[in-house]
């Protein structure tokens, strides 16, 4: 199942520090959308808004509305936690548990928050987990050894098996390639293209040949200068903010003459 | 002239310098500055090294030297009596350290009992909940640190004035040494385990939360297994700082030669408290009461040795897998 997400007007602050300002979007289901702008401006920031886990980071709030299928995340009733499992989250920097196996590392989402799994239930999660993430052939036959004991590109293929295996709606990506070489970026870069059929997947990137090759529409964000708010510039299909893009800073940026 | 009189050590010391004045000359010369420098320096941390460890290693020669003949099956497992024979007019002593020991384990555990869930609560109060430059985290840091310096006496006194003022006069009893114990042990503990929590990565507490787990959730099913071989690792080494505690339980459990096993009442007997005893009040046999203190001291000894090694251990076998 994928959702629908619209945001309106959302303000994000650190404290007293407006780090993202008045940002409004819809991003329809199944689609991949790409974030890019300069380092600074406010990405990670705001995709950690979508799954309300800025908010984890003491002295972070936002004001403004978040709705997913039209239900609003910061309503005063809505559990963070459950908006968690709604919307999940692949981090920039791989981040396997190391205490669990790979095999736990996939159903960890379900066996932290108590489910009762039997055996055949959590191999058949298992498989479909890593089938999912194209980690299957590489780890089957040692599913029970630790998860910090594989390559880069496989553990950050395992936190994308373990983000699926909760059966989210949403799917965020910060920079889940750039700490990877060419060939598990193209692996990832594949899976997402896959994911795309059941999950809405917002991704940042900094790789403008990445946002291209798997994004359907882009969102580019911009700071004027540092201690001042980043906007949303301008969002729009992959394609025209690549190749026809309406606002100067934009074009400036995706044609590498920024700043 | 010099060299007359001097000892094995002031041989060794001297040995020491005129090798590294000549492997200094000669690396100049055979090699560089630079070499001549870098092994002139490692040279000097070695010894610094070595010195360091002439106490440790001599303290430890020493009681096991005057400890280990004590040391006997009967020693371990018999209760330390004297006994007046009227026949002959004569008190024979029995060396026996059972009392201590049982007296020892039962106090320390007590004490551990006490302090490490409050310390462990309070790490991670203080690393989890805690907003960093919230008074309420800085007040308990501040008194951790202040406790942290606590004289042991002083410990000892305020636990004994504490049970006089429960129990009345008479107020020695093993548990008011455990409480004793315990306000010393609690800085230890919870300075341990906040180490060892702040350095469970952040990456790890996010990944779970964004995974839809409780903040509870994340902390007892990732936070603590993850940091869990420096828990205990921490907690062994606090235990074994507490465990040769001499003055607080001397004050607060005073000392006896009987069996003692209650906790809560009457005097108890330990083994520091016997190693002190035997030389600050030895028997009749003065010779046999000295010798009980050794045994005593070396008994203490390896307890701490037993109680390192299953830190280890146990480090060993919960230590994350797999981490580069
Ligand atoms: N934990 C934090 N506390 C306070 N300010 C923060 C925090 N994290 C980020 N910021 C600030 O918020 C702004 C946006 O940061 P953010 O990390 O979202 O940028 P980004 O676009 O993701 O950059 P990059 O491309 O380098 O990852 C920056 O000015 C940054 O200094
Ligand atoms: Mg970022």
């Amino acid at each position: 199942m994928s959702k629908r997400i619209e945001v309106n007007d959302l303000n994000v602050y650190y404290s007293d520090f407006l780090a993202v300002e008045g940002v409004s979007i819809t991003i329809e289901p199944r689609t991949v959308t790409a974030f890019i702008g300069p380092s600074g401006c406010g990405k990670s920031t705001f995709l950690r808004t979508l799954n309300r886990m800025h908010e984890v980071i003491p002295g972070a709030h936002v004001k403004g509305e978040v709705l997913i299928d039209g239900n609003n995340l910061y309503d005063p009733g809505v559990d963070p936690v459950l908006v968690r499992r709604q919307v999940g989250m692949v981090f920039q920097r791989a981040n396997p548990f190391p205490t669990m196996s790979i095999r736990d590392n996939v159903l960890a989402g379900l066996k932290l928050n108590n489910r009762r799994l039997s055996k055949a239930d959590g191999d058949d999660l298992v498989e479909k987990g890593l089938r999912g993430a194209n980690l299957w052939n590489e780890v089957k036959d040692r599913l029970s050894l630790p998860g910090g004991g594989l390559s880069g590109g496989q553990q950050q293929r395992l936190c994308i098996a373990r983000a699926i295996t909760v059966s989210p709606d949403v799917l965020l990506m910060d920079e889940p390639c750039s700490a990877l070489d060419p060939i598990s970026t193209l692996a990832i870069e594949d899976l997402i293209t896959e994911l795309k059929e059941d999950y809405t997947i917002v991704i940042v990137t900094h790789n403008m040949q990445q946002a291209s090759r798997v994004s359907d529409r882009t969102a580019f964000f911009n700071i004027a200068g540092t201690g001042k708010p980043g906007k949303l510039i301008e969002y729009n299909d992959t394609t025209s903010i690549f190749g026809s893009p309406t606002m100067k800073e934009t074009e400036d940026y995706v044609s590498g003459r920024f700043g | 002239m010099l060299l007359i009189g001097f000892t094995v050590v002031g041989w060794l010391v001297l040995t020491a310098v005129v090798y590294l004045i000549a492997l200094g000359i000669l690396s100049v010369v055979v090699e560089n500055r630079r070499k001549a420098t870098d092994r002139l320096v490692r040279g000097l941390v070695t010894v610094a090294f070595l010195l360091a460890l002439i106490p440790l290693v001599s303290t430890l020669a020493t009681v096991i030297a005057q400890g280990a003949s004590q040391i006997s099956w009967s020693y371990i497992t018999s209760v330390g009596a004297s006994t007046f024979d009227p026949n002959t007019l004569t008190v024979t002593q029995t060396p026996g350290a059972l009392q201590a020991i049982v007296g020892t384990l039962i106090i320390t555990g007590i004490a551990a009992l006490i302090s490490v869930p409050i310390g462990l609560f309070t790490s991670i109060y203080l690393v989890e909940y805690a907003l960093p430059k919230q008074w309420l985290a800085r007040t308990v840091t501040f008194l951790v640190d202040v406790m942290t310096g606590i004289p042991s006496i002083v410990a000892g006194l305020f636990a004994f004035s504490l049970f006089s003022i429960i129990v009345g006069p008479k107020a020695f009893s093993g548990f008011s040494a455990s409480v004793a114990l315990s306000v010393l042990m609690i800085p230890t503990v919870v300075r341990a385990c906040e180490e060892m929590l702040r350095l469970v990565p952040g990456d790890l507490r996010e990944a779970s939360l964004a995974l839809g787990v409780s903040k509870f959730a994340t902390i007892v099913k990732i936070v603590l297994p993850t940091a869990i071989a420096g828990l205990i690792t921490g907690i062994m080494l606090a235990v074994a700082r507490i465990i040769g505690e001499t003055a607080p339980i001397f004050l607060a459990a005073s000392f006896t030669d009987n069996f003692n096993a209650n906790p809560f009442e009457g005097p108890m007997q330990t083994l520091p408290v016997l190693a002190y005893t035997g030389y600050a009040f030895p028997g009749k046999d003065i010779a046999a009461s000295n010798a009980s203190a050794w045994g005593a001291a070396l008994l203490l000894v390896i307890l701490v040795v037993i109680l390192n090694l299953i830190a280890r251990i146990v480090a060993k076998i919960f230590a994350p897998k797999g981490m580069r």
